[in-house]
């Protein structure tokens, strides 16, 4: 047992402090995503004179049945979430096949192609050279561009090669030895007990291809190709006029244009930055007490 | 018996052949787009074809520091890449700091909940980064409406359009978004902290922050170490995206880091040539860097970080 430490003024002083300090910082992380959602919620005119600061006030939620009126961006949901689904499937699989065959004693070639692999984390020619080399590939504005690139993740590969090492050699032995080949000690043995490791990568992935912008900025000119991270950095710098659209409609179908929910260009960009964010925020909770193991197994080195 | 077989089986090329479709995959996506450094070597500008582009030799890399604009727009930009890149190394000790006292925190619930709360921003793009940013700061935002109320400021603060202080607001953003992130190894690390080290220093009547001192702090210095090299291998290579979405024609000047530069030259401006050579200077000197701070490490610590 700890014996209790004999608590000096000083140390009270400290006390303190850190709570203070932790508790600032930790609505400093907060705050932008609560007022954000508060406003969104909150009749549009209170929320244009700044008065929604600490609650929603007059709480309505016409704004997230109107953003969609807004042509493009279902297309862009599903944009984004075919990307995220299709990529994530297919990293997975690859990391996990990749981890085990590096595994592989026998394999041939096996130390060469495995330092192939992983020195690709320590360098890369530039954006521009790829930019130019994925258009002579015929890879811009073109779906496989989202997903072709991230199937070979040297990250996520060490990782799992780190965790087939760890498990009992005997397991693939005896399977071996009752006649199963390596496809099939694959999928009947390493799949499953690699599952907690293949979560981590899982989820590391989703949030990668949801959250990436600099691929449709690079290689994306046709607007049905446009992700949610991307619409909504164009609708940043546009959507006065965005929401002057949005009101016509409106006002073209129903006839009575309510200030409470006439859409304002903060209401449009705020209600859409919500949606774009909605899925990190749903997940997070889920994913958060896998990577602090996913991270240690990371740091043993590959 | 047949054990032993097994694991003295000879060579498998067919497990080779498995994983060739991979292999050609990262041949194409890692490798391949090296050879789009050849651009830097001829006098490229679409939609003529690279093959039909006057080869040039090293025109590009001289025109570079040909004449003293330029020589002054690239000091600029360099200045900016060190500048940012130098701030972040300055307090790079920072997640240490805040994992520590993190864990000094007794009440095991808060501590939970401002770990989780304070981790969330790493995990939401530069673009909703910059959209919380602009909801909070821009002329119409939340704190600007706030100043006006509370009747401290008549005419909106234009803090985005800012220009004198870009980089330490652009550090701040980083701050914001990873500082609760980049604790998580070295939070790791002190759960990894002998007890019986706790145990002697009570003995010895240490004070909490002897404790902190003596015990707590060598034992991440290691993590520190091989993070802090990492990140100097890294120097050139801010990345794009914060800086992309951040920029503005007010801030400019002050926010082009290297690759922001590098994409405002070919994508802005069609210069792709020149955009190409800079690319690939900046990749020769991070290789020669990673090299560095890996045979640095071998020296100090016996151990490659890489």
């Amino acid at each position: 047992m700890r014996k209790a430490v004999q608590v000096s003024p000083t140390d009270k002083m400290i006390t303190v402090l850190i709570y203070v300090l932790f508790s600032l910082f930790a609505c400093v992380c907060v705050y932008p995503f609560y007022s954000i959602i508060i406003n969104t919620i909150s009749a549009n005119d209170i929320s244009a004179r700044g008065d929604v600061v600490f609650y929603p006030r007059n709480i309505h939620f016409q704004n997230y049945l109107d953003v969609f009126k807004i042509p493009g961006l279902g297309n862009a949901a599903l944009i984004s979430l075919g990307r995220t689904v299709i990529g994530t499937l297919l990293t997975v699989g690859a990391s996990a096949f990749l981890g085990f065959m590096f595994s592989q004693e026998d394999m041939w070639g096996r130390r060469f192609w495995y330092r192939f692999t992983v020195i690709t984390m320590f360098f890369n020619a530039g954006i521009i050279p790829w930019y130019l080399t994925m258009r002579s590939l015929h890879l811009t504005n073109n779906f496989l561009a989202y997903i072709l690139p991230t199937i070979v993740a040297p990250f996520f590969i060490i990782l799992v090669k780190t965790f087939v090492e760890s498990t009992p050699k005997e397991l693939q032995q005896a399977a071996s030895i009752d006649g199963a080949g390596t496809m099939m000690i694959f999928f009947r043995i390493i799949l499953p007990i690699s599952k907690p490791i293949l979560a981590t990568v899982a989820i590391f992935t989703a949030v990668d291809q949801w959250n990436s912008f600099q691929d449709t900025l690079l290689l994306v000119t046709d607007s049905k190709l446009y992700t949610l991270q991307f619409i909504l950095y164009n609708y940043i710098n546009q959507a006065s006029s965005l929401s002057t659209m949005v009101n016509l409609q409106n006002a073209g179908s129903t006839a009575i244009a309510s200030l409470a929910t006439e859409q304002t260009t903060t209401s449009i960009r705020m209600t859409v930055t919500i949606i774009v964010v909605a899925p990190i925020l749903l997940i997070y909770p889920i994913f958060q007490r896998f990577f602090v193991k996913g991270i240690m197994i990371g740091a043993v080195k590959g | 018996m047949r054990i032993r077989e097994y694991s003295t089986k000879g060579i498998s090329f067919r497990k080779f052949l498995y994983i060739l479709p991979f292999m050609l995959l990262l041949a194409v996506f890692a490798y391949y787009p090296l050879y789009g450094w050849v651009y830097a070597f001829f006098d490229y500008s679409p939609p003529i074809p690279l093959s039909k582009s006057p080869f040039v030799g090293l025109q590009w890399f001289r025109s570079l520091i040909e004449n003293q604009v330029k020589i002054d727009q690239l000091l600029q930009v360099i200045k900016n890449t060190f500048g940012m890149s130098g701030l972040g190394l300055l307090f790079s000790w920072l997640p240490m700091i805040f994992a520590i006292f993190l864990n000094e925190m007794k009440a095991v619930r808060f501590r939970k909940f401002v770990q989780t709360v304070t981790t969330l921003p790493n995990f939401i793009s530069w673009v909703l980064v910059y959209s919380l940013a602009f909801s909070m700061f821009s002329s119409e935002g939340i704190v600007n409406g706030l100043l006006k109320q509370l009747g401290l400021s008549d005419s909106p603060i234009l803090f985005l359009q800012n220009s004198d202080h870009v980089w330490i607001t652009m550090w701040l953003w980083t701050i914001w978004k990873t500082l609760g992130w980049s604790a998580i190894l070295y939070i790791a690390a002190i759960t990894g902290i002998d007890d019986s080290l706790y145990e002697a220093a009570h003995v010895d009547g240490a004070t909490r922050m002897q404790v902190i001192w003596n015990v707590i702090l060598p034992s991440m210095l290691p993590t520190y170490f091989v993070l802090l090299m990492l990140q100097i291998a890294s120097f050139l290579n801010n990345g794009l995206e914060q800086y992309f979405v951040f920029q503005n024609a007010f801030n400019k000047e002050n926010i082009q880091v290297l690759d922001l530069y590098v994409y405002n030259l070919a994508m802005g401006g069609g210069s792709y040539s020149v955009s190409v050579a800079i690319s690939m200077l900046k990749s020769l000197i991070s290789v020669v860097l990673l090299f560095s701070v890996n045979g640095f490490s071998k020296l100090l610590r016996g151990e490659s970080i890489v």
